[in-house]
């Protein structure tokens, strides 16, 4: 067997431990990512559609957000206009979470209808760009 | 100013249009006057760019709120170093900032190119200019930084104060100024395929310039990852955000080509993969402006959505059809000049490594664009995070620094049985022992404990080869040690300064298996409460309120805890970390309040302790507390591999053939020993 059939196995190897790992990956670590709407009517297709890892980007619903910082809990409800949901998140808002920012929560949709976050992220637009305040 | 401004702008795209067409014209007739034409053009766009700059900076500084751009970005009270950066804190000043980079690299291209090099120019002049002349035209089209407001506002919105940090004031123009040079090795290749000139002549005059762009971009890249650390407060410093994400793909493609440009040096091999490598990562820096720009990929960092994005896409395609097309017809000329001859060899190593950097590369990018991929294919979104990125990168990452072990230490075309048992010997000595003393210690984690035996393998092997260097010039020049280490580095800088490069990646790799062993806790304590953390190095770490205290700051109000520091019972010190609420000139909010991280940082753990908040109107506040192991040598591992690269890239080093006579024979002696 020549070097060059040699390589091609190595190489071969190499690209198929790759793609193994990608797909694997993939498959293991996936998350759906919805919006509120996408998401209810994904429930109501399929009832059994609870405690499934997810993530839904919306907007936050300006007045409903509820701190009990002793419990390091937050509530409030997310809206993209068609449906929407309540969220219970335990732990840390990033600074830039307020009222109508645009958020991605990460959880699972519980059978009490609200969706249990273990993150939320704040999609600034004030990244970069200031948003003028709705007030 | 602002019709300054403009009038600048228009001249540059003129002026750039203009040396696009005498570019290629001059280099397709070989006319030395409209070459010098071409050139000359260059000069003139940079020169009208720059004008255009300083009047922006003029409006800045002046804070001109009429012009939108000024009032969006800066306040009354914003510090004069922040207005320097504001430049490039939006949209629309970055794109001018990105077209006088692009166009001084340019004008640098066509003074510094050796006259070997000279008959490239003419095409690199008309490639730069033409990409130069998209960037204006994107601006004047939909991004002016110039419009004006129908009115002017008292104050401005002022900067985000994320960005009034000493990090991201470095950060972006470093990664603009890898991402932007990119363009010029990708010039120098389109014109190597345009004039037919396919020898070994192109790499040399792009090899400089990849180098330059991989260094700027490394840095870019570093500074970043310190900035997210510092300034983020998520207690990380990647997160495998489609935006760091677009910054790391062309550095992979980059330092893939870095490597297998040797092999087409030595053995002329590997040409049409060179040229498809630099194609591809200056289509991938485009790529990453279009992602952060077009809001197609969610990202927290990315710029506001705009039209600009899809001018990006069709410059991407563009693009990247003309380049392939050219590509594809200049194949036949790019034929290799020798096969390979043994698996076990350098070239064989090299190719090995090429493969894991584009499977990285391509895992990456599938990873970034997995959402819309799987929308457009299944009709739903799915996406892919850090798990993902972790789950695929860390073997390959891995097997990745085992070649860089094992790459250097092979012959090239063959390596004898003896040659790799006195090359790996000792290495693989120091990587067993290692392993024993981790495993002695206590440390069960798969990966992190393969990190830093391939560490081990990896520095053994770098000791091993300065070693060796050292004492055949000590022997054969009677040199002191100190001056035979200086002047080996000094006569062989690619070399050793690839490997002092090497030594920065395995400190990285050994700072992000540390990252395997973080622990946090988070509590909600009262004034002289106290919670407790255990290190993964056996510490127990002590966490004591002290409470909180608030107080003005120039252009904020600070809500400050403060937390006293025990190790085992042992105080240690004082951490402080802040909310911050910045104000604008009369005294109102303006942004979120945003949260300044207190570290203590030493060799062995980071202590990171963020505030959450206070509970109203008492002094009991939120704190997370995070153990950050190894987190140090991220950023003495990122000084050690940005010193290597400044090693390989300085210029001179005694004339050419006595540098090769030395190395040369340096190499033999050591290959007799």
């Amino acid at each position: 067997m020549n070097a060059g059939m040699k390589f091609a196995i190595g190489a071969l190897l190499i690209v198929g431990s790759v793609g193994y790992l990608m797909a694997s990956g993939i498959k293991e670590t996936g998350q759906y990512f919805l919006t509120p709407s996408e998401l209810s009517r994904k429930v109501s297709a399929d009832p059994t559609f609870y405690d499934v890892g997810m993530k839904v980007g919306a907007r936050v619903v300006p007045g409903t957000i509820q701190r009990d910082v002793a419990a390091q809990t937050v509530r409030f409800s997310i809206t993209d206009g068609g449906a929407t949901y309540p969220v219970v998140f335990r732990g840390i808002t990033p600074d830039t979470f307020t009222d109508s920012v645009e958020v991605v929560v990460e959880g699972r949709l519980q059978k009490d209808g609200a969706i249990h976050a273990t993150d939320v992220l704040a999609k600034c637009g004030s990244r970069y760009e200031a948003v003028p305040k709705a007030t | 100013m602002t019709i300054l401004g403009n009038l600048a702008l228009w001249v540059a795209l003129l002026v750039a249009l203009w040396g696009a067409v005498m570019g290629f014209a001059g280099g397709r007739q070989g006319r030395a006057d409209l070459q010098a034409s071409a050139t000359r053009a260059m000069y003139t766009t940079t020169g009208s760019l720059l004008v255009a700059v300083c009047c922006l900076e003029y409006a800045l500084f002046t804070r001109d709120f009429n012009v939108e751009y000024v009032a969006s970005y800066t306040s009354r009270n914003l510090p004069t170093f922040y207005t320097w950066s504001a430049l490039y804190a939006g949209q629309k000043g970055s794109l001018l900032f990105w077209a006088v980079v692009l166009s001084l690299f340019g004008t640098l291209a066509m003074s510094l190119t050796s006259a070997r090099h000279r008959v490239y120019l003419p095409y690199v002049a008309g490639i730069v200019s033409i990409v130069v002349a998209f960037f204006i035209s994107a601006m004047l089209a939909a991004s002016n930084p110039f419009d004006r407001l129908p009115f002017t506002p008292v104050d401005g919105r002022g900067m985000n104060p994320q960005l009034q940090n000493p990090g991201m004031v470095f950060h972006p123009p470093m990664l603009y100024l890898g991402y932007i040079s990119i363009t010029i090795p990708f010039a120098f290749a389109m014109a190597a395929l345009l004039s037919k000139r396919l020898d070994v002549e192109w790499l040399v005059a792009i090899r400089k310039w990849t180098l330059v762009s991989w260094l700027f971009l490394s840095i870019g890249i570093l500074l970043g990852m310190w900035w997210a650390y510092v300034e983020l407060g998520w207690g990380g410093y990647w997160a495998w955000d489609p935006v760091e994400n677009a910054s790391l793909l062309p550095w992979l493609t980059m330092t893939a080509f870095l490597h297998s440009v040797m092999v087409q040096e030595k053995r002329g091999m590997l040409k049409k993969w060179n040229f498809g490598l630099i194609i591809g990562s200056w289509l991938l820096s485009i790529f990453g402006t279009f992602i952060t720009r077009s809001g197609i990929i969610s990202s927290v960092h990315s710029f506001a959505q705009s039209g600009v994005g899809y001018f990006f896409l069709v410059f991407l395609v563009t693009g990247a059809v003309l380049s392939f097309w050219l590509y594809a017809r200049r194949l036949p000329l790019l034929e290799a000049e020798t096969r390979l001859e043994s698996m076990v060899s350098r070239e064989a190593s090299f190719l090995f490594n090429n493969l894991l950097f584009i499977g990285i590369a391509f895992s990456v990018l599938w990873g970034t664009l997995f959402p819309i991929l799987s929308e457009a294919v299944q009709g739903t979104k799915v996406t892919v995070g850090p798990p993902f990125f972790n789950q695929v990168n860390i073997p390959l990452g891995l097997a990745l620094l085992a070649l860089t072990g094992i790459g250097p230490l092979i012959a090239w075309r063959r390596a004898s049985l003896a040659n790799i048992q006195r090359q790996f010997a000792m290495p693989g000595a120091a990587a067993v022992l290692v392993g024993l003393a981790l495993l002695v210690a206590g440390m069960r984690d798969y990966y992190a404990l393969v990190a830093f035996i391939l560490g081990g393998f990896v520095l053994a092997t770098v000791v091993q080869e300065f070693w060796r260097g050292i004492t055949a010039r000590h022997r054969q020049y009677h040199e002191a040690y100190a001056i035979a280490a200086v002047r080996l580095v000094g006569r062989n800088r690619r070399r050793y300064g690839g490997y002092i490069v090497h030594l920065g990646m395995v400190v990285l790799f050994v700072a992000f298996a540390g990252m395997a062993f973080k622990t946090e806790t988070q509590a909600t304590l009262r004034p002289g409460e106290s919670a407790t953390l255990r290190s993964p190095f056996g510490h127990t770490w002590t966490f004591t309120h002290l409470g909180v205290s608030q107080y003005d700051a120039l252009n904020r109000l600070v809500t400050a805890g403060t937390i006293e520091l025990a190790r085992d019972g042992q105080r240690v010190g004082i951490l402080k970390s802040e909310k911050r609420q910045h104000v604008d000139g009369l005294g109102r909010p303006t942004f979120e309040p945003s949260t300044e991280v207190g570290i203590r940082s030493d060799l062995r753990e980071d202590i990171y302790v963020v505030m959450a908040g206070v509970v109203g109107g008492t002094e009991q506040t939120v704190y997370r507390f995070t153990i950050n192991p190894l987190v140090w040598w991220v950023w003495y591992g990122g000084y050690i591999l940005v010193f290597g690269g400044l090693i390989v890239m300085w210029p001179g080093g005694g004339p050419a053939a006595v540098r090769r006579t030395e190395a040369g024979y340096a190499v033999k002696l050591v290959a007799k020993a």
